[in-house]
């Protein structure tokens, strides 16, 4: 018996337009680029919907209504969800629709899809908070599987998940940690007890989020029996197959013209020609597997790169000067319980943004470039910190103008 | 393979990139195993035991080319021999551009043929307008393929001036006659292809490149321990936007005071950027070092925090790359050739003074950002080398002669 785990992660971050010197104290709106370029949140937003969401919701749900064996996941940052509920609530609504299946299931994640982990534990524990509730409200669902932004994770992560009622947690299955252990098992976080460990496939995983289309692979093309077939191969040797990918792999990363939806339409069927093959959420998984063993993972681990670690955000002095200037700012912002200028200050630790300063694109194929909408990762760092240097005059100005001496509490987890 | 090329000037007595540029490519050449005879419009009186080659004025004393026996460059090892070589620059300067220009490129243009028919060769190939009569002459005679390589054209030095009829004229017939235009990045090859009409297949680019040399220096300049120290060095002319640096600074003191603007260089706008800096009020922020030579640039590079060039017109430009080797910071304008293959730097439009200053203040204003700048820039510059452009030369010369489609 084995169990396909598809979990899907959609984000869209709040990019900051190009901001000058020029206009700090002057612009307080950071993210409202109205040119066609891919500093338009709307416009990206739509464009990846026309491309990437709405096709694939509209082939996923005819799948879930073909197959009813078949089962996926999602996990859906807020501030991704907020912009569909601006830019485009047809998108919301299909998604709502897949999740009203009841074989969706939504995973947590901080709402603003940070680093804040690392940072703040207060600070990531409000943004998890928050992630709830809008879950909740949106989807009338309560995850119970924690996903952290971009995979990063570690022990300290998985027994901090642990505490708040979390009874699963997913991870890359990167060599490293793994060693001789495979992937296609459940496995408890070193530290922890009553929280299971799910982690990627990254090979089956990356044939088709990287390699789908790749002409050079010696499998190319890959077709959904072929596909079937590896999975097969599992059976016996593992308990389950965690295929976790970007959404955006459906049309964006991989065109349409490559195939992906016709792979994606037939790839259900195939795997369940095989009697002992079967589709699970991550919560059904925690409650069908037992874990095989401990996994020790005590430094951060990712699912960026040939890394697998935290360089691709914490790798040059620009980014932690640009990380590092944002969280110093917390016990201000707050102090200032200004819900506008809160949420701006965490917008701005969407980890994209310090994704963008990235210099080592160069020796690490042009995965990076591709994502980025700034000219160079110089460009992104310098609209970044004037954007900064705007908000912290805005946060004195504030504090300033609070006449009145009374003592704001501020919860202790935040200092 | 064996190649005539036909130059104006070669280290060290170039005046410009364009020696430079020449003496790279050859040498790049001869790491391939390119035979390069090197034909210069006259004798210069220099010490050419490292190099051998042919003097447009005397033919008669034709030495024969076995190409570099010692690496050039220990010959500039030195501080003297540095002084004595941009000394003799500013001789060779005069003597270059000076009145008889015209009638020079006339003379070396007769003997084009002359030398061609002495010599053997596969291809010819020639370095900018002042070499075109020349090599016409020495195809027709050979009636074998042209190649001209085009560092500048009349549009990038006229910088927004008349263009020289003349020049353009020269410029546009060797182009015509050439089998293959090679421009030394998309921005010279598009003017190629817009200003002189010529058939796009028939222009290829091949990007400069540098051989890196640690010139950093020991010794940290007075000033820079006590200011932040932004640069321009170059001609102040039209082509290199003297005037929008100076935009650009009015604008960065009203947000960092606290910064010196070093103006390096001379030419026809050195009184006019004055006068216009001291209109702004802002003289007391501005450094005039004049001509600089030797030492002196690299001194320049490193006191700067930040190195700026705002060409209006840069078919390639080299200079980003010194000052990289300098260790310094590079800000430069989208309208040169190396931009095309720079990527660790700072990059605006030239007439975009708002984003110059934007970018001048952010480097001042955020160490990190000058730190990643400079640590990614020097082993960007170090990954430069002239082998790579010889190889598309060579490959651009088999084509050019059918060997390979």
């Amino acid at each position: 018996m084995v169990s396909i785990c598809l979990y899907f992660q959609v984000h869209q971050p709040y990019r900051i337009k190009k901001y000058s010197i020029f206009d700090i104290g002057q612009d307080e709106n950071y993210f409202s680029d109205n040119s066609e370029t891919s500093v338009n949140n709307a416009f990206v937003l739509r464009k990846v919907a026309r491309k990437c969401y709405l096709p694939t919701n509209a082939l996923l749900l005819e799948l879930l209504d073909q197959h009813p064996e078949f089962k996926i996941s999602f996990s859906f940052s807020g501030v991704f969800l907020e912009q569909l509920e601006e830019f485009a609530p047809e998108v919301l609504e299909s998604f709502q629709k897949l999740v009203a299946t009841g074989r969706a299931e939504v995973l947590e994640e901080t709402y603003y899809h940070s680093l804040a982990f690392l940072y703040s534990k207060g600070e990531f524990r409000e943004q998890v908070r928050l992630h709830r509730e809008l879950i909740e409200r949106l989807f009338n669902v309560t995850p119970k599987v924690f996903r952290n932004t971009e995979l990063i994770y570690n022990n300290a992560i998985a027994k901090e998940v642990e505490s708040m009622g979390y009874k699963g947690i997913l991870a890359e299955g990167a060599d490293h940690i793994l060693g001789w252990k495979s992937p296609n098992f459940l496995y408890k976080p070193t530290g922890a007890n009553n929280i299971k460990l799910l982690l990627k496939n990254y090979k089956l995983s990356d044939d088709i989020a990287f390699r789908f289309s790749e002409k050079s692979w010696k499998e190319f093309p890959l077709t959904a029996p072929k596909y079937a077939k590896w999975v097969n191969a599992v059976n016996g040797n593992g308990d389950v197959i965690n295929l976790f990918m970007d959404y955006e792999t459906f049309g964006e990363h991989q065109w349409e013209d490559t195939g992906i939806f016709n792979f994606l339409k037939h790839l259900p069927t195939e795997i369940l020609k095989h009697p002992d093959n079967n589709f699970k959420t991550p919560s059904e998984i925690i409650e069908s597997y037992n874990h095989v063993g401990e996994c020790d993972v005590p430094h951060y681990i990712s699912w960026a790169d040939l890394e697998r670690d935290l360089s691709a955000w914490l790798g040059n002095d620009m980014q932690h000067a640009a990380i590092n200037r944002i969280y110093a700012l917390g016990f201000k912002v707050l102090k200032t319980k200004d819900k506008n200028l809160i949420h701006k200050w965490r917008k701005l630790q969407t980890s994209d943004h310090f994704y963008y300063m990235c210099t080592k694109w160069f020796s690490d194929g042009d995965v990076h470039k591709y994502f980025s909408p700034y000219d160079s990762p110089y460009d992104a760092f310098i609209s970044f910190m004037n954007v900064l240097h705007d908000l912290e005059i805005r946060i004195d100005n504030l504090s300033k103008n609070d006449s009145s001496s009374e003592i704001i509490e501020i919860s202790k987890e935040h200092l | 393979m064996k190649v005539l090329m036909f130059g104006w000037e070669f280290p060290p007595f170039n005046s410009g990139g364009l020696g430079t540029a020449c003496f790279g490519l050859t040498r790049g050449l001869s790491k391939h195993d390119v035979d390069v005879t090197f034909v210069l419009p006259r004798k210069v009186d220099i010490d050419v035991d490292f190099l051998k080659m042919v003097f447009g004025d005397e033919t008669k004393s034709v030495i024969k080319k076995q190409y570099f026996v010692n690496s050039p460059l220990q010959a500039y090892a030195t501080e003297e021999s540095y002084e004595y070589r941009l000394s003799e620059e500013e001789k060779k300067t005069k003597q270059i551009y000076g009145n008889n220009l015209f009638e020079e490129v006339e003379r070396y243009g007769a003997i084009g043929g002359q030398i061609a028919e002495q010599e053997e060769f596969d291809i010819i190939h020639a370095h900018d307008w002042l070499t075109y009569k020349a090599a016409i002459a020495a195809k027709k005679v050979s009636g074998k393929h042209l190649v001209v390589h085009v560092h500048a054209t009349e549009f990038d030095r006229g910088g927004g001036n008349e263009v020289n009829q003349y020049v353009y004229n020269i410029e546009k017939k060797g182009m015509e006659e050439a089998d293959t235009v090679i421009a030394v990045s998309n921005l010279t090859r598009n003017r190629i292809i817009e200003s002189y009409g010529i058939a796009p297949e028939k222009v290829r680019v091949v990007h400069n490149a540098v051989e890196f040399e640690n010139y950093a220096l020991d010794q940290m300049h007075e000033l820079k321990k006590t200011k932040k120290i932004v640069l321009f060095l170059g001609r102040l002319t039209l082509q290199k936007g003297p005037d929008y640096f100076v935009a650009a600074a009015k604008k960065v003191l009203e947000y960092y005071p606290d910064v010196i603007f070093v103006v390096a260089g001379s030419g026809d706008m050195e009184k006019a950027t004055i006068r216009r800096v001291a209109e702004l009020g802002i003289a007391d922020k501005f450094i005039f070092t004049g001509f600089l030579r030797g030492k002196d640039i690299h001194e320049a590079y490193q006191m700067a925090d930040l190195y700026v060039m705002p060409s209006v017109s840069e078919p390639f430009g080299i200079t980003p790359l010194e000052s990289l080797m300098c260790g310094t910071p590079v800000l430069i304008s989208h309208q040169s050739g190396v931009s095309e293959v720079l990527t660790h730097c700072l990059k605006t439009d030239f007439w975009n003074t708002d984003e110059m200053a934007n970018k001048i203040v952010s480097i001042l204003r955020h160490g990190e950002l000058h730190k990643t700048l400079k640590e990614n820039g020097v082993k960007e510059v170090k990954k430069f080398s002239w082998k790579e452009p010889a190889a598309r030369c060579i490959d651009i010369y088999d084509q050019t002669l059918g060997r390979k489609n």
